[in-house]
């Protein structure tokens, strides 16, 4: 790819940028939220057409006008959302839009037989038979992986790959793709956390502002805070932020807590002034816990208190009343109304306090929205901007306004920071601490196990919805020892 | 971005482009429909009464002429009372057919009287008697003949034509109002055309229960609110059950449909009633203070709806839910509960449609309004409300209403068949919601390369 050059109404996001990709290798492509990535990658999927600049496959200029042309020559893009067809098997889902037919009708048994040497192949083990909705992330992710195959593809674009993934199936996703490299095939690895990327990749591309920054292919010595100088373009000191905790009283205590197998028997106190983290595999109940505690799921059997008494845990409405508030782990589904502006998110569950004489304040709703604009320092165009134009840390600020506005004291973060650049979460983690301090009590999930030791003062490890073990406050926790509790010993 | 330059959203043109094209198409009927109108309006009666007053001796015979039913008919009472108010004695008004006019000629030739002249207008002043009063009264041969200076106005901008097309509209606007909250919900009310019917027999029946052609106005007002309360109810019903149990409001609303077109046939036993008082008719086709109250209705149902859009807590849970159900919900928003409010108020919408259909045809049968519900969806989606939820705004359903109003109406004017009428008009809805995709992804040449 050659001075690739695309703009947008009123922003130009890509400014020239180059790139080359040779067989069988890892190209690790990182860069801030709006830096380009996703642009340019559309571009190589055939969605977007470049303004100018060009595009060669083994010297041969080629105009990828469609994804179909795309596809055709034998690239392949799997995106951070996964684009599976949720009622169709996996089988289904492999041959999907390239079926293989004998005698006109489709061909059952020859797709098995290959779909099963191509997931023996990837080393997987997947129920063909199984609707791909019924599948954990990490095996849709490899069904995604496999339909790339399928087609024959040479070059893969993988967009964020381990976003969802929890740390074992981190690893195994890493041992497919270094099988892939020996099979020749060429892989652009797109991901956040450049642990991965510098363990990946054979080179690494960096872009910022829709340029490309470093290209740097001795991957010996590189250090991640060498990768974030590039991308940020100033160096970054820390990357959890110190903090002195002054924890209060008991403000939250839940004892019991139950819902189905997802959810078994959990206990725990939260205090003023804590952060307590909750680490554990993707699926071991954590967020199941906390939807539990905001109202969104109805519990079995369990008690909660707040301040010593007993409430009644009903529906989000009443937890928010109670300042309990859930920021969720999915922000663009249950966290946002995309299509609508962020001043109207952040006005959402505070309304009522905008009313004057039946009638909607709109100044005053906007003049508080300023406010936050400034103190959480939301990067938006403008209050009509729609939330979903916004980037992945400013929509996450635009979510913690609107509760903060509500006088939220109990706070429960669902990997606050999934899909947010470096920049971003340190600001969100500045923004925790700030909260602590102020006396609020935070409660944070997050599957980045740095990030639960870094930020927490206490961490409690969930197992197939139980509470496996706690590290006390004190108690200096290692990745290896949360990780042993978090995975199942008896394995 | 500094603070500063944050500021309450701007109206742009585009938002409301349907209502530039709303424009356009009153702007093109108005050119197509071009005649030389004879005069009306007071301007026309001052004329006259100049005419009478000044020009022709006051000694002699006027005959003030107009045609029974017709705006000549109006003009020639005006100047008549008119006159005799300014003390003229010799004026004759003759307001009524060709015939009525012969005989008073006659009656005048037989008294011997001597005619001034003839004041007319309209239909009136087309009577073949009129010519040949020279050739039929020799005696009158000399008398004048004087009409209103005519003028180059439209068919289509005439009074009579534009309430005509307020009443054509007004069934379908107001229920209109009650599906924009349901469609910003991202659901859909396919039962609307039948509760029209449902509601139409409902007030009905209780006005002929309580007196038929005798009832009194209080009879018909309880009939009315009997036919939107159970619309209402039934709306509440159909809203309760989508969002109680998550059924597809598609499927709901559609058995609601054949259940109260069934109910509407069930209630009367399949006849029609005509047995209503003249208050029954008063709703539709009244006045109050001169302004025709459907034009009244309108203004105030569609200013209310518009201000608890955009203005209330309400109005935007309900942006809210379309926008996002669960979001919404995560949020604090009472979700089932607006859902349910929202199909309330489209049976609410629907029944006072029904009352209003009735009150304008002065009858209410169970077979009427059907197909309604497409046509409100259409003036909906035309009004550039996104079936997809989330986005949408009341006054554009009222701009989507009018235009499909103002294409049927033109056409009626032009003489155009109603097959080719109705070919147009659905050409037209699926141009207009092209024309609306095409501005949200931001100009026609975007839209046609796909991106």
């Amino acid at each position: 790819m050659k001075n690739i050059v695309k703009s947008f109404p009123g922003v130009k996001a890509l400014k020239g940028v180059s790139l080359v990709l040779r067989e069988g290798e890892v190209l690790g492509l990182i860069g801030e939220n709006g830096a380009g990535k996703s642009t340019l990658i559309k571009v190589l999927g055939g969605a977007h057409l470049p303004d100018s600049g060009e595009v060669s496959i083994e010297g041969r200029t080629v105009s990828l006008r469609s994804p179909a042309i795309s596809q055709s020559e034998r690239i392949a893009i799997i995106h951070q959302a996964i684009s599976l067809a949720p009622n169709l098997t996996a089988r289904e889902n492999l041959y999907l839009g390239k079926e293989e037919t004998r005698r006109g009708f489709l061909d059952h048994r020859g797709e098995e037989t290959r779909a099963r040497e191509l997931f023996e192949r990837l080393g997987m083990d997947i129920d063909l038979k199984a609707r791909c909705r019924e599948l954990t992330v990490a095996e849709q992710q490899t069904v995604e992986i496999a339909r790339a195959l399928a087609s024959d593809a040479r070059i893969i674009v993988m967009d964020e790959p381990t976003a969802a993934l929890s740390q074992q199936e981190v690893d195994k996703l890493i041992a497919i793709i270094g099988d892939l490299r020996k099979q020749g095939i060429a892989i652009i690895y797109i991901s956040h956390r450049l642990e991965e990327v510098l363990a990946l990749a054979d080179r690494i591309t960096v872009l910022r502002d829709g340029e490309t920054v470093a290209e740097e292919s001795e991957m010996a010595g590189l250090s991640k805070d060498q990768l974030i100088e590039w991308m940020v373009g100033r160096p970054l000191n820390e990357e959890f932020p110190k903090r002195d905790s002054a924890i209060g009283p008991v403000r939250l205590k839940v004892e019991g807590l139950s819902r189905g197998q997802a959810v078994q028997d959990v206990s725990f106190e939260l205090r003023a002034g804590e952060v307590l983290g909750i680490a554990g595999l993707v699926g071991s109940g954590r967020t199941e816990t906390a939807r539990l505690l905001f109202g969104a799921d109805k519990a079995d059997s369990g008690r909660v208190f707040l301040d010593g008494k007993a409430i009644e845990m009903g529906r989000p409405r009443e937890a928010i009343e109670r300042g309990i508030c859930l920021l969720t782990e999915d922000r663009k589904d249950q966290g946002l109304i995309l299509i609508h502006s962020a001043r109207e998110n952040f006005g959402l569950p505070n309304l009522k306090a905008f009313v004057r004489n039946f009638f909607v304040d709109q100044g005053q709703e906007q003049t508080a929205f300023e406010a936050y604009v400034g103190s959480l320092n939301i990067k938006v165009s403008g209050p009509s901007q729609r939330a979903g134009n916004l980037s992945g840390g400013n929509q996450q600020k635009v979510v913690l306004a609107k509760w903060l506005q509500r006088n939220a004291d109990i706070l429960i973060f669902d990997e606050p920071t999934r899909g947010i650049d470096v920049g971003a979460k340190y600001e969100i983690y500045l923004l925790i601490n700030q909260l602590v301090a102020e006396g609020k009590s935070v409660l944070l999930i997050s599957s980045e196990l740095p990030e639960v030791i870094g930020m927490s003062d206490r961490i409690i490890v969930m197992r197939s919805g139980r509470i496996q073990g706690e590290v006390e406050r004190g108690q200096s926790a290692t990745q290896e020892q949360l990780l042993g509790m978090a995975l199942d010993s008896e394995e | 971005m500094s603070m500063k330059s944050l500021s309450f959203p701007k109206i742009r043109l585009g938002d409301y482009g349907m209502a530039v094209a709303l424009v356009a198409l009153c702007a093109l009927f108005s050119v197509l429909t071009l005649k030389r109108q004879s005069g009306e309006g007071p301007q026309a009666v001052s004329e006259m009464v100049d005419v009478v007053m000044h020009q022709i001796p006051s000694t002699l015979t006027i005959f003030i002429v107009g045609a029974a039913n017709t705006g000549s008919a109006e003009l020639a009472e005006s100047v008549y009372s008119k006159v005799r108010a300014n003390g003229l004695v010799n004026a004759r008004m003759v307001v009524g057919s060709p015939r009525d006019l012969r005989l008073a000629l006659d009656a005048l030739a037989t008294e011997g009287g001597q005619l001034g002249g003839v004041v007319t207008s309209g239909d009136a002043a087309k009577w073949l008697v009129l010519d040949q009063i020279g050739v039929n009264y020799p005696a009158f041969a000399d008398s004048r003949i004087a009409t209103p200076s005519e003028r180059l106005w439209p068919d289509f901008l005439k009074a009579s034509n534009l309430l005509a097309i307020v009443e054509r509209i007004v069934v379908i606007a107001i229920i209109a109002i009650g599906m924009t909250l349901v469609i910003i919900t991202a659901g859909i009310d396919l039962s609307v055309g039948s509760l029209i019917a449902l509601s139409a027999v409902i007030s009905a029946s209780v006005v002929k229960l309580l007196g038929g052609p005798d009832a009194s106005g209080w009879a018909v007002a309880l009939g009315f609110f009997a036919g939107i309360v159970s619309c209402g109810l039934i709306g509440l019903m159909a809203g309760g059950i989508v969002s109680r149990f998550k059924v597809a409001a598609f499927i709901v609303t559609l058995g609601i449909m054949m259940m109260a077109r069934g109910l509407a046939f069930m209630t009367t036993g399949g006849f029609s009633i005509d047995q209503v008082p003249d208050s029954f008719v008063w709703l539709a086709q009244g006045r109050l203070a001169g302004v025709p109250n459907t034009v009244i209705l309108l203004v105030l149902i569609y200013g209310f709806a518009h201000v608890f859009m955009t203005h209330t807590r309400y109005g935007r849970y309900i942006y809210a839910v379309g926008g996002n159900a669960e979001a919404a919900r995560l949020t604090g928003v009472p979700v089932r509960a607006v859902i349910a409010f929202v199909y309330a108020v489209s049976g609410l919408a629907a029944g006072l449609g029904g009352c209003l259909q009735a009150s304008l045809v002065r009858a209410a049968a169970p077979n009427m309004a059907n197909m309604y519900e497409l046509y409100v969806i259409a003036a909906v989606v035309v009004g550039g409300t996104s079936l997809s939820g989330g986005s949408g705004r009341v006054l554009g359903t009222l701009i989507g209403a009018f235009i499909i109003a103002v294409i049927q109406n033109g056409m009626n004017l032009l003489g155009i068949q109603s097959y080719t009428q109705m070919f147009t008009l659905g050409g037209v809805i699926v141009l207009a919601v092209l024309l609306d995709k095409a501005r949200q992804s931001g100009g026609i040449r975007q839209f046609l390369s796909g991106s």
